[in-house]
C-alpha cells in the first residue's frame, strides 16, 4: 500500500483517539480538580483514583437511546452534534505536536484553524434552533452574540502575532521560539504588551469555547443545559466531546503562539513531551478558572469584550506595528 | 480615563487573588468523610435506640421491675422475667423494643433504678422491612458478651 495512505490513516486514527481520550479524561480531571478545590476527593470508586470512571461514563452514554422529540427539525437536529465534532477534529490536523508529529504542515495552518473553529458556533446555533425548545433557542442566541464579540479581539491579537512572526505556518512559528527568553509571551522587543496579548488571547479562547466564567449559553441555573437540552445519548456526547476538543485546541494554539510549542524552555530536549506539559498546564488553568469565578452577567460579558479587550488589543496592534517599523 | 485604568488594574489583580485562594484550598487537607469506608464516632450525648448495659460478667443489671415498660409513653418496650431456683430476684427472659414507635424521649433510661439501660450509638439502621426495627435487646446483649 502507498505509504501516504498509511500516514493519513495513522494520523486520522491518532487524532480521533487523542480527541476522544482527552474528552474522557479531561472530564475526570475536571471532576478531580473541582473536588480538591472544594476539599473533597472526587471520583474514587471505579478503578484506582477513579481512573476507569470516564470509560464507564462513555459506555453508559453509548448504550443509551437517542430520543428525538416531536416538533424538532429532523435533519438539523441530527446534523448539529456532528457539525460540532468534525471541525474540532479537523483543527488537530495542523497542530504541530512536535517538529515531525504533525498531520499536515500547511502554510495557512493558523488561518485554517480559525476557519474551522468558527463553524462550531454554527453547530451550537443549529442545535439550539432545531431543538424547538425555548431554553435552547435563548442559549443559541447567547452563544452567537458571545462568539461574535470575542472573535474580534482574538483575531486582532492573532493579526499582531502574524505581523511579528511573518508566517501562518504553526511549525515555523514554534521554530522561532527556541528557548524561554524568545517565547513570544516574553518577546518585549516586538511589543512591551506581549503578556497582555497572551492574557487577551487566553480570555478570548475561554469565551470562544463557552467555558466558565463565560458559560452563559449553558447556564444550568437558568437554561436547563442550554443548546443541548433536548439531546440524549451520543448526541449529547458529541457536543460534549466537541467542547473539550475545542478547549484542547484553544490551549494548544496559546501554547504554540506564545509559549514555544514543542520547544524546550532551556533549549535542550525539544519534543512532544514539552508540548503536552505546557498544554496540560494551560488546561489545568482553564479548569482552575472555572472553579474559581462565578458566571458573568451578559452585559458584563459584552462590556469586557467591547470596552476592554478590543481597545487594548487594537492599541497593542498599533504599538507592535510601530515597534516593527522602528526597530 | 484614569478611573478606567484603575478599575482595570484592580479588577485584574482581584482575579489573580481569587485564583490564589482556590489554589490554596486545593493544597489543604480534605474535609469530607468517606462514609461507607469511614464511620465517625458519635458524641457522648447521641441518642440511638436503647440497649442493656452488661455487668462485668456479661449479664444484665436488669431486675425486671418493669418501670421502663410503664414509663414509656408510646408503649415500645415489652419486658418479661421469671423466678428461678437459687437465684435472688427475678431473671430477665425477654426485652423487646419496638423502635418504629420510639421517639427517643429517654423516659425509660431516666426511670431505670439499677441503671441497666442506656442509649446506644447505633445509627446505621436503614431497612425496607418493618420487622427489622423490632429489637431483641437481651439477644443483643448476649451477642455482645461473646
Amino acid at each position: 500500500m502507498d505509504s501516504e495512505i498509511i500516514r493519513v490513516i495513522a494520523f486520522l486514527v491518532g487524532v480521533i483517539a487523542f480527541a476522544a481520550l482527552n474528552a474522557a479524561y479531561l472530564v475526570w480531571l475536571e471532576r478531580k480538580e473541582a473536588a480538591h478545590i472544594q476539599r473533597r476527593i472526587g471520583p474514587k470508586e471505579v478503578g484506582p483514583f477513579g481512573l476507569l470512571q470516564p470509560m464507564v461514563d462513555g459506555i453508559k452514554l453509548m448504550t443509551k437511546q437517542i430520543l428525538i422529540p416531536d416538533g424538532v427539525d429532523p435533519i438539523l437536529f441530527r446534523l448539529a452534534p456532528i457539525l460540532a465534532m468534525i471541525p474540532a477534529i479537523m483543527c488537530f490536523v495542523t497542530i504541530p505536536f512536535s517538529q515531525e508529529l504533525v498531520a499536515r504542515n500547511i502554510n495557512l495552518g493558523l488561518l485554517m484553524i480559525f476557519a474551522f473553529a468558527s463553524i462550531n458556533v454554527l453547530a451550537l446555533l443549529l442545535g439550539g434552533w432545531a431543538s424547538a425548545n425555548k431554553y435552547a433557542v435563548i442559549s443559541a442566541a447567547r452563544a452567537v452574540a458571545q462568539n461574535v464579540a470575542y472573535e474580534i479581539p482574538m483575531l486582532i491579537t492573532v493579526i499582531t502575532m502574524v505581523m511579528i512572526t511573518g508566517t501562518l505556518n504553526l511549525n515555523d512559528i514554534v521554530a522561532q521560539q527556541p528557548n524561554i527568553s524568545q517565547w513570544y509571551i516574553f518577546r518585549f522587543s516586538a511589543s512591551p504588551l506581549m503578556p497582555v496579548a497572551f492574557l487577551i488571547f487566553f480570555v478570548c479562547s475561554l469565551a470562544e469555547t463557552n467555558r466558565a466564567p463565560f458559560d452563559l449559553s449553558e447556564a444550568e441555573s437558568e437554561l436547563v443545559a442550554g443548546f443541548h437540552t433536548e439531546y440524549s445519548s451520543m448526541g449529547f456526547g458529541l457536543f460534549f466531546m466537541g467542547e473539550y476538543a475545542n478547549i484542547v485546541i484553544g490551549s494548544s494554539l496559546a501554547v504554540i503562539l506564545f509559549l514555544g510549542g514543542w520547544q524546550d524552555p532551556f533549549g535542550l530536549f525539544p519534543g512532544v513531551w514539552w508540548f503536552l506539559i505546557k498544554l496540560y498546564c494551560l488546561i489545568f488553568t482553564v479548569i482552575w478558572i472555572r472553579w474559581t469565578y462565578p458566571r458573568t452577567q451578559f452585559y458584563g460579558l459584552l462590556n469586557l469584550s467591547w470596552k476592554i479587550l478590543i481597545p487594548i488589543s487594537l492599541f497593542n496592534l498599533l504599538l507592535t506595528a510601530g515597534f516593527l517599523k522602528v526597530f | 480615563m484614569g478611573a478606567y485604568f484603575k478599575e482595570l488594574f484592580s479588577g485584574t489583580k482581584s482575579l489573580f487573588v481569587g485564583l490564589q485562594i482556590t489554589f490554596g484550598q486545593m493544597l489543604k487537607p480534605l474535609v469530607t468523610q468517606q462514609y461507607p469506608h469511614e464511620i465517625s464516632t458519635m458524641t457522648p450525648r447521641f441518642r440511638g435506640h436503647i440497649e442493656l448495659i452488661p455487668k462485668e460478667d456479661g449479664t444484665t443489671k436488669c431486675i425486671v421491675c418493669g418501670m421502663c415498660q410503664r414509663s414509656c409513653p408510646s408503649g415500645c418496650i415489652t419486658v418479661a422475667g421469671e423466678k428461678r431456683e437459687g437465684v435472688k430476684g427475678k431473671v430477665l427472659t425477654k426485652y423487646r423494643l419496638d423502635f418504629t414507635k420510639c421517639s427517643l424521649c429517654g423516659m425509660c433510661v431516666e426511670s431505670c433504678r439499677p441503671g441497666a439501660i442506656t442509649f446506644s450509638k447505633e445509627y446505621n439502621l436503614a431497612s425496607t422491612r418493618k420487622e427489622d426495627y423490632t429489637f431483641d435487646l437481651l439477644k443483643r446483649l448476649e451477642e455482645k458478651a461473646k
